[in-house]
């Protein structure tokens, strides 16, 4: 028995000895960090429906909007809705689910860089937002061509590839800053309240504030990160569009992003 | 090898880890004893790069266990069973592991095999373990990469009797094989039955270490009596340093002979008079758990 696994233990080691001294290479770690993405029930799911909420979202607009409506542009808002509640979720929980669930302990002791695992995640989230919102759009173009067919209408394509492009863009940084918050609070519950906070709430209290103060209604589209990413979604960014997208991406961003790697390279995982 | 050098930890005022050196060597069980909160995970911690430390180094294999380019394939690691993702199925956390250290899948396979996990019981959730199963789990994870160094906390924990033995007997033929074995346990039997030397911490100091042989001989004698303070006195003066115990038992290096010489001589009835046989071990061992002893402190 004992010597059974002793040899197989020296055919294992001959086997690997190669790669002991070997760096694990980064598309290792970004191909691990993102099956991890997927192999659990709760992001199973979440991947799925991203595909089932895309198909329930065009159902409803085949069912119930007007038929002079039925053009690409309403299947691609009402599709972008819940994409761009599921896909934060999913790079929030890559991040935090090291330390809610603990896992942490094993990932950053085989891989001992946390910068390395971060960057990986980071680059899995976005992979995964523009595979998404892929899906998504193909869902929404058979919902276009189906839907049309039903009513007899003709089929209209009214998004150009740019303005789709910048409805992914829009929504890959809605999923980076839910990975910033994931980064900066390191706790999966914190981090989902802090991005409907985020979502939901500063946008209201920005709005009420530049409705009553005129030195924050010249600010805001500079400051407010969901006033100057809503034009992403409205096709309608002019270059000074692009230059408030930029400072606010910056402020909410960039900034929040590096102080929350910062701390977490130094902190202890327990 | 694993080799510790004046490594410290600081948390504010608190000194978890407080000077802490030793070496851990190839070919040998070394255990790591001491009770709860006495410094051992948070050293381990270190010594894996999960915790920076204030001041001092450990190295694993000569190298910093950050600097290790695969460090899966060096040095096994298994520091909390329950520290995996509850909604992954053990089968998945081993796959994971190997495909990030460029494994075979079959070594998974080799793996649950070795620490006697079912194929069903591989496809079931982490959340649905008992804890048994997760240090299963968990000491096939550290073996996946066939390691030379294995550091482990507290590896015993949730095992039955069999499951025990048969992690002693692993540990054994793995230093056998000339592997170097960390262990820690906050029991002391649990590692006087594994381990060839001991290093003791305890309130984030080292208090003893070497090899086992040594630790328990280095006893000396015990000895009771009805007036344990006049004994003491009476040792003292005859030039025997000796400890008298809160307990009443005195504690000294002398041999039991030239004990019971003085003690005649001071006219002292003895009740007690033995040599202390590795009690030395347990003694100083109880010592520091009962500065610790929540209960006492309660009471």
């Amino acid at each position: 028995m004992s010597t059974v696994t002793a040899n197989s233990m020296d055919a294992v080691r001959e086997k690997k000895s190669p790669t002991v001294d070997q760096r694990i290479p980064t598309s290792r770690v970004v191909a691990v960090e993102l099956r991890k993405m997927f192999d659990t029930r709760s992001g199973f799911w979440l991947m799925m429906s991203v595909a089932i909420t895309a198909t329930l979202a065009t159902g409803a607009v085949i069912l119930w909007a007007p038929d002079s409506e039925l053009t690409y542009d309403t299947f691609a808002a009402a599709i972008g809705f819940p994409m761009s509640v599921i896909l934060p979720m999913v790079a929030i929980l890559s991040v935090t689910s090291e330390w809610t669930q603990r896992s942490g302990l094993s990932t950053f002791t085989l891989v001992p860089h946390r910068g390395r695992v971060i960057g990986a995640k980071a680059v899995g989230a976005v992979l995964v937002g523009v595979g998404s919102m892929v899906v998504a759009m193909a869902i929404g173009a058979l919902g276009n061509i189906v839907g049309t067919a039903i009513t007899g209408t003709p089929t209209i394509w009214d998004d150009s590839f740019l303005h789709l492009s910048e409805i992914v863009l829009a929504n890959v940084l809605g999923m980076l800053i839910g990975f910033m918050l994931g980064v900066v609070i390191r706790n999966s519950a914190g981090a989902i309240v802090g991005y409907f906070v985020f979502t939901l709430v500063l946008p209201t209290l920005s709005g009420l504030l530049a409705a009553n103060a005129s030195w924050w209604h010249d600010a805001q589209a500079w400051v407010d990160f969901n006033f100057a990413q809503g034009g992403l979604f409205d096709g309608e960014m002019a270059s000074r569009d692009w230059a408030h997208l930029a400072t606010a991406t910056m402020i909410w961003l960039v900034i929040p992003l590096a102080v929350g790697l910062r701390l977490m390279l130094r902190s202890e995982v327990k | 090898m694993i080799t510790v050098d004046s490594l410290t930890k600081r948390y504010g005022a608190f000194t978890a880890v407080d000077d802490v050196s030793f070496t851990a060597e190839g070919g040998r069980v070394t255990g790591f004893l001491g009770p709860n909160g006495a410094g051992k995970s948070t050293t381990m911690r270190v010594m894996v790069g999960l915790t920076p430390p204030t001041s001092g180094t450990a190295r694993v294999s000569g190298r910093l266990f950050s600097d290790l380019p695969n460090p899966g394939l060096e040095v096994g690691v298994l520091l909390d069973a329950s520290a995996q993702h509850a909604g992954r199925t053990g089968r998945e956390i081993l796959n994971i592991a190997a495909r990030t250290m460029g494994l075979p899948r079959l070594r998974v396979e080799e793996m649950l095999d070795r620490v006697s996990l079912t194929e069903k019981e591989a496809d079931r959730r982490v959340r649905n373990y008992s804890l048994g199963m997760r240090q299963r789990l968990g000491i096939a994870h550290a073996l996946l990469g066939d390691p030379t160094v294995l550091i482990l906390d507290e590896p015993a924990n949730g095992l039955d009797p069999a499951g025990i033995r048969w992690m002693r007997d692993l540990l054994r033929s793995y230093a056998d094989q000339g592997g170097t074995v960390l262990l820690s346990s906050h029991l002391l039997h649990e590692i006087e039955v594994i381990a060839d030397d001991i290093v003791v911490i305890g309130n984030g100091k080292i208090v003893a270490q070497g090899t086992k042989n040594d630790l328990l001989a280095a006893a000396g004698t015990v000895v009771r009596s009805a007036a344990p303070s006049t004994l003491a006195h009476a040792l003292e003066l005859a030039g025997i340093a000796s400890t008298l115990g809160p307990d009443g038992a005195v504690r000294t290096q002398a041999d039991a002979a030239r004990v019971g010489e003085v003690a005649l001589a001071a006219g002292v009835a003895l009740t007690e008079l033995r040599p202390a046989d590795g009690a030395g071990l347990e003694e100083m061992f109880l010592e520091l758990t009962s500065e610790t002893q929540r209960e006492g402190a309660a009471a």
